[in-house]
């Protein structure tokens, strides 16, 4: 009666561990693809476009209306204790440190991540990467590698656009509709900000926020089942177990850093 | 895919604009000074700091010219403070360094007053006259001990004035 | 039982070839002559494919030997293989061709990655393989508006375009018109012809078959192969070899077969 609960505890661990050794190699393997010629530039470029180019949309109005909300949220509790000459610097510290990277992470899993895994699950299904590897072309130097280092090079990108449009959306609401000077609310921001503390924070966060969401994706896409089910598994699977490890790396980057 | 010139472009646009916006946070917001330490870097030792922080402002007659880089114990458990003020400041020797709160709460800066002296101080020099911190809440507590004792030991503990 | 070819090109020895607790081939013998059109048989599900996969190392058997152009590719480690599939052209069931890429940067894709030809120089023997292969003016198509049986003759020009000395097809008729599939088995006499290439074609289709085979692989229910020239085959002494290769079907063989063949598809998803 009790061997089965234990059992399936034994064998999800089991299973647990060997998609985190799948998931080492396959790592590994991305890292040496990238590392030795050739340089895959053109596929690198077009994943820009489609990780990058087409995210921006979402990401800026995102980071406006998370700004316009910090901003009347802020103003209102900072307006109780009489300080509302910080609301930049709450505004500010919340999307550089916290918001900004996160709330872009889990953006881009949704909208870029998800994307890049089904589209590498659909190659295997039509075996485009079968046919890669019988043309004597490894496919994780063509299709993998550049879609994993482009999620890494957009992700910054993403999340400073992200907070500068938040912080834009603070002001206005701060400035426009609450009539806080707009000379306070910059001065307030620039003085609690610090490049190391924050700005460099922030921007560690989102390269390994990159790095996590290109590989976990493209590995979901890349081991998925060759079937129209396994495409689907596949993309849920990238978004959720994304979801997950980013705001777990987010709590430990955070506490490593020291602030 | 069909290359397309357009594509590239709105690459490069994106990249451009993702930069401007990074850029825009360390350089402005962040405060992150290319080649740092360009301007006119002064010590002063305080023997009370009280909550005054790195990055706090350095200001001359309520007008911003530097910030405090960095706090460290200095000898005789002084607070040893590094600023960096800007390089075209002139300053006489005799100037004085004093710690002061914006308001009754804010935040903490420091204030230069200076002095009249021809000779001007320079760069990784220290300013000989420094005014401590005042602690709001130590001199309560002893406002508080006096009515309650009634006169008594007067401004025994006051900061020393400056370093020795 | 096999009448296997004097001269070899491909040879399967003894393979034995599982995908978890499912066994597809427990002791597998068989053989592709050199610079002829094999075609390989069998109902679904019978490791048509795989034979295939085998072939060009994309799998590994869990014993017995897979000989190609006499080398043995099971033992070789991917940088070996690398070399091998020089030789290989393959066509795949679906085309496989980079869904993002036109028909001509398709066909491009391997002589860019492997040789250091000039632009003006691809383009040449881009436009010859599609002229053999009957195609013209679908340079700048992508694969998703090609159809069928143009996507079939792309597939077919992307396995040539290296100049391969072998080349495996993988069910090149399926879905398809009779005038396309006419077609296709008429471009691969005329290649084999003209270049003396070693075909391997996986089909279900026996009446392509018989009409473009110079030797048959015959897969049965159960994992064993049966070989031999169609007409040998035609008057094998087994019922089920016959049932499959000729029109006047034995019902009571047919029978057997599908019977045989559902028994060890039970248990097992389809």
């Amino acid at each position: 009666m009790i061997r089965r609960p234990i059992e399936a505890v034994g064998r999800a661990t089991l299973t647990f561990v060997a998609e985190l050794g799948g998931i080492a190699r396959f790592a590994a393997a991305v890292v040496r693809a990238l590392l030795t010629p050739p340089v895959r530039a053109r596929p690198f470029l077009n994943e820009l476009f489609k990780l990058g180019v087409l995210s921006l949309v979402i990401i800026c109005v995102s980071g406006l209306a998370v700004g316009m909300v910090l901003g009347l949220q802020g103003y209102n509790t900072l307006a109780r204790f009489g300080a509302e000459q910080s609301l930049g610097a709450v505004v500010g510290l919340s999307l550089v440190r916290e918001l900004g990277p996160v709330l872009t992470a889990l953006l881009t899993t949704g909208r870029a991540g998800s994307a890049t895994a089904a589209e590498i699950g659909t190659m295997v299904t039509t075996q485009q990467l079968d046919g890669l590897r019988m043309m004597s072309v490894d496919p994780i130097d063509f299709v993998v590698a550049p879609r994993a280092l482009a999620m890494v090079a957009v992700m910054p990108l993403l999340g400073a656009l992200f907070i500068v449009c938040g912080i834009f959306g603070g002001y206005f609401v701060g400035v426009h509709l609450m009539g806080l000077d707009g000379g306070v609310y910059l001065s307030s921001l620039e003085n609690s900000i610090d490049f190391h503390d924050d700005v460099a924070q922030s921007l560690v966060k989102t390269v390994v926020f990159g790095a996590l969401v290109g590989l976990i994706a493209t590995w979901r896409g890349y081991a998925s089942v060759p079937t129209s089910a396994g495409v689907s598994t596949a993309t849920t699977s990238t978004v959720v177990v994304s979801s997950v490890t980013i705001l777990l790396f987010d709590y430990v980057i955070t506490s490593l850093w020291g602030v | 895919m069909r290359t397309s010139p357009i594509r590239d472009f709105l690459v490069g646009c994106f990249v451009l604009i993702g930069l401007g916006a990074l850029a825009w946070l360390s350089l402005s917001v962040g405060g992150l000074s290319l080649g740092s330490s360009h301007g006119l870097v002064l010590y002063a030792n305080f023997t009370q700091i009280a909550g005054l922080k790195p990055r706090a402002p350095v200001v001359i007659a309520g007008v911003k010219v530097g910030d405090v880089e960095s706090i460290t114990l200095g000898k005789q458990y002084a607070a040893r403070v590094r600023m960096v003020v800007e390089p075209t400041l002139e300053l006489p020797i005799d100037t004085s360094a004093s710690i002061v709160t914006a308001g009754l709460l804010g935040d903490r800066y420091v204030e230069l007053q200076p002095g009249g002296d021809a000779q001007l101080l320079r760069s990784g020099e220290e300013i000989g006259f420094t005014e401590p911190a005042m602690q709001l809440e130590r001199l309560i507590g002893k406002f508080i001990h006096q009515t309650d004792v009634g006169g008594g030991s007067g401004e025994k503990g006051a900061d020393e004035k400056g370093k020795e | 039982m096999a009448t296997a070819p004097a001269d070899p090109h491909v040879l399967l020895e003894a393979v034995r070839m599982a995908f978890g607790n499912r066994e597809v081939f427990r002791r597998l013998d068989c053989s592709f002559p050199r610079g002829r059109i094999s075609c390989v048989l069998g109902g679904s599900g019978s490791g048509k494919s795989t034979i295939l996969r085998l072939i060009g190392g994309l799998i590994r058997p869990q014993a017995g030997r897979v000989v190609v152009d006499g080398e043995d590719v099971t033992g070789l480690s991917e940088r070996a293989l690398v070399e091998l599939r020089r030789k290989i052209g393959m066509m795949f069931q679906g085309g496989a061709l980079l869904d993002a890429e036109t028909v001509f940067d398709n066909l491009a894709f391997p002589l860019r990655e492997h040789t250091r030809q000039t632009q003006t120089e691809i383009a040449a023997r881009v436009r010859e393989t599609l002229a053999a292969v009957g195609l013209r003016g679908v340079d700048d198509l992508l694969p998703n508006e090609l159809s069928g049986g143009m996507m079939r003759r792309v597939a077919l020009a992307r396995a040539l375009i290296m100049r391969p000395v072998i080349c495996l097809c993988d069910e090149p008729f399926s879905g398809l018109d009779p005038v396309s599939v006419r077609l296709i088995e008429g471009l691969f006499q005329r290649v084999n012809a003209e270049s003396g290439i070693t075909m391997i074609v996986v089909s279900h289709d026996v009446r392509s078959t018989r009409r473009i085979a110079d030797h048959i692989v015959l897969l049965l229910p159960g994992g064993e192969a049966v070989e031999g020239a169609p007409d040998v085959l035609r008057e094998h002494a087994d019922a089920r070899v016959r049932a499959f290769l000729t029109d006047e079907v034995d019902s009571a063989a047919v029978e057997a077969a599908a019977r045989a063949a559902e028994e060890r598809t039970v248990g097992r998803p389809a």
